[in-house]
């Protein structure tokens, strides 16, 4: 089994079947390009499995297990998405930085939340287990804990911060980190948007049309970002019109075409010989738009 | 009457506008947020019921209001009564102000993109920290210069509780004016306004000039 097996999934809005029975696989480590004409569904499809929408049937397994299955409602609350979604992160077409903060707490914010709810946890276990000890030992204990638990809230702090530093260092925008998003150029906006996903190490990353909100010269910063993203334990589904940039990067490409896959298979073989009538319409109209 | 007594019976009537203001604020700022998220509010029956309301209370004027919510227990034979005038006009304002605090309120909520709620999501944050931080301080930013406004209106609207007598600054001075035959406590009066609207305009300023830190 793969590491991520998406099986028929479907979505419409009210009479609109926009999704009309996906499914693929994709290996760990692997970098997926989903291409296709516009309203046919890739956006949907990227905003179902980081459970912004929630497909009407359908299962999403990840690396061996099932995460997701339409039909058990009752294991589809709103806590339980929010964990599911951790598996997966997205960046959007519009960044979708938040205004009022830094860079760097752009891309901490989350972190610290989580952190902050880890250590409340930890906080009430050693509370219990204060009481459950016998009188006498409680004020030896008190301190120890209280020891404990500072030293644990350093520790994340600590973590935090470093990964948020090297973060930032891996998509070239270390001197940035105090400016606010308005400070920065489209494609370092979007850049961060890219550090403030990976800061929570999502199984796959998603990235829907990443650099279409972007003039023509910064796309390049961007996809080189991406680009140097590519590695034996990052798995990466990206949306994309830069026909060239999926056929450099992606060892997998997916055609969408009104709801289904109309064709996939590797970069040489999608765009090296398409054989749906469709896949061919679409990459010619690309190619006579490229120039 | 001299002018030092004039400036003490109107300290007097001020105090009191100065009650009926801070009241209403206190209680209409957060029963107003309140009456945003229901007229936003999934639940339909309940957004439509919140919406005619407020529909109600801005539509007619807000003496009216007054005027109903003082004499209308008594007038239908019901066994409350108000424990002071003053207590029935606070909950004239408040009525009346949280209603248009809650279109201010929506307003700034509308305002923020849903893209902001979605990066919080797909951030695995949950609802209220995305409402505390993210949400709340943009909300904040784009309905000050609204409330500000409608604060600054409150100030004046206070002077309406003399239709049920109570004595605020405006129904002092024209005491004052009816017993010694001048004119010139209406003016002081509106110095007072003058004074305390300026402080107001000055503070919110401040607070616009302190949120404006970043751009959209
Ligand atoms: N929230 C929604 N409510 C109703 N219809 C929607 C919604 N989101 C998408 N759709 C419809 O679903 C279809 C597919 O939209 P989608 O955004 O997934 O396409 P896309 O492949 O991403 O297109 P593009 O290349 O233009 O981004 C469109 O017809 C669109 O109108
Ligand atoms: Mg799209």
């Amino acid at each position: 089994m793969a590491f991520l097996e998406v099986k028929d999934y479907r979505k419409s809005f009210g009479e609109n079947e926009v999704l009309k029975g996906i499914s693929f696989s994709l290996e760990k480590g692997e970098v997926l390009a989903i291409i296709g004409s516009s309203g046919g569904g890739k956006t949907t499809l990227l905003r179902c499995l980081n459970f912004l929408e929630i497909p009407e049937t359908g299962e999403l397994w990840l690396g061996g297990t099932k995460l997701f299955d339409a039909s058990e409602k009752k294991q589809n609350t709103d806590a339980q998405i929010r964990e599911k979604r951790l598996h997966f992160g997205l960046v959007f077409q519009q960044f979708n930085l938040f205004p009022q903060y830094t860079v760097f707490k752009n891309i901490t914010l989350a972190q610290t939340l989580l952190a902050k709810a880890d250590f409340r946890q930890k906080k009430a276990d050693f509370a219990k287990v204060l009481r459950a000890a016998p009188k006498e030992e409680r004020k030896k204990l008190r301190e120890e804990q209280k020891k404990v638990l500072s030293e644990i809230r350093a520790g994340q702090k600590r973590a935090i911060e470093e990964k948020a530093l090297s973060l930032l260092e891996r998509v070239g925008l270390s001197e940035k980190r105090n400016a606010y998003p308005y400070e920065l150029s489209g494609g370092q906006q979007q850049r961060v948007a890219i550090a403030r996903a990976l800061a929570l190490s999502p199984d796959i990353l998603c990235f829907d049309e990443p650099t279409s909100a972007l003039d023509p010269e910064l796309t390049g910063e961007v996809l080189k970002v991406i680009k140097g993203l590519k590695s034996a334990d990052s798995t990466m589904i990206v949306v994309t019109h830069e026909m060239e940039f999926a056929r450099s990067v992606a060892d997998h490409v997916i055609f969408m075409a009104d709801g289904v896959i109309e064709e996939e298979g590797t970069p040489e073989e999608v765009f090296g010989a398409p054989s749906s009538e469709k896949t061919k319409a679409f990459l010619q109209k690309t190619e006579n738009t490229d120039f | 009457m001299t002018i030092g007594q004039v400036t003490l019976e109107l300290l007097t009537g001020f105090g009191t506008t100065c009650l009926l203001f801070a009241l209403t604020l206190l209680l209409s700022l957060p029963i107003g947020l309140l009456l945003s998220l229901a007229s936003m509010s999934r639940f339909r029956p309940l957004k439509v019921v919140v919406r005619v309301f407020i529909w109600i209370i801005r539509g007619t004027p807000l003496m009216l209001q007054i005027i109903i919510i003082f004499y209308g227990p008594g007038l239908l034979h019901m066994s409350i009564s108000w424990p002071s005038r003053a207590f029935a006009a606070v909950v004239a304002f408040v009525i009346n102000y949280s209603c248009y605090f809650a279109v201010i309120y929506r307003g700034g909520f509308e305002s923020v993109p849903r893209g902001q709620y979605e990066a919080g999501q797909v951030l695995g944050m949950k609802k209220h920290q995305i409402f505390f931080h993210v949400v709340i301080f943009q909300v904040f930013r784009h309905i000050l210069p609204p409330m500000s406004n409608e604060v600054i209106t409150l100030v004046k609207d206070t002077s309406l509780a003399q239709v049920i007598s109570v004595g605020e600054i405006i129904f002092v001075a024209q005491n004052i004016m009816n017993n010694i035959y001048v004119i010139y406590p209406l003016f002081y009066a509106g110095v007072f306004y003058l004074v305390f609207c300026g402080i107001l305009t000055l503070l919110f300023g401040w607070l616009e000039k302190k949120t404006k830190f970043y751009r959209v």
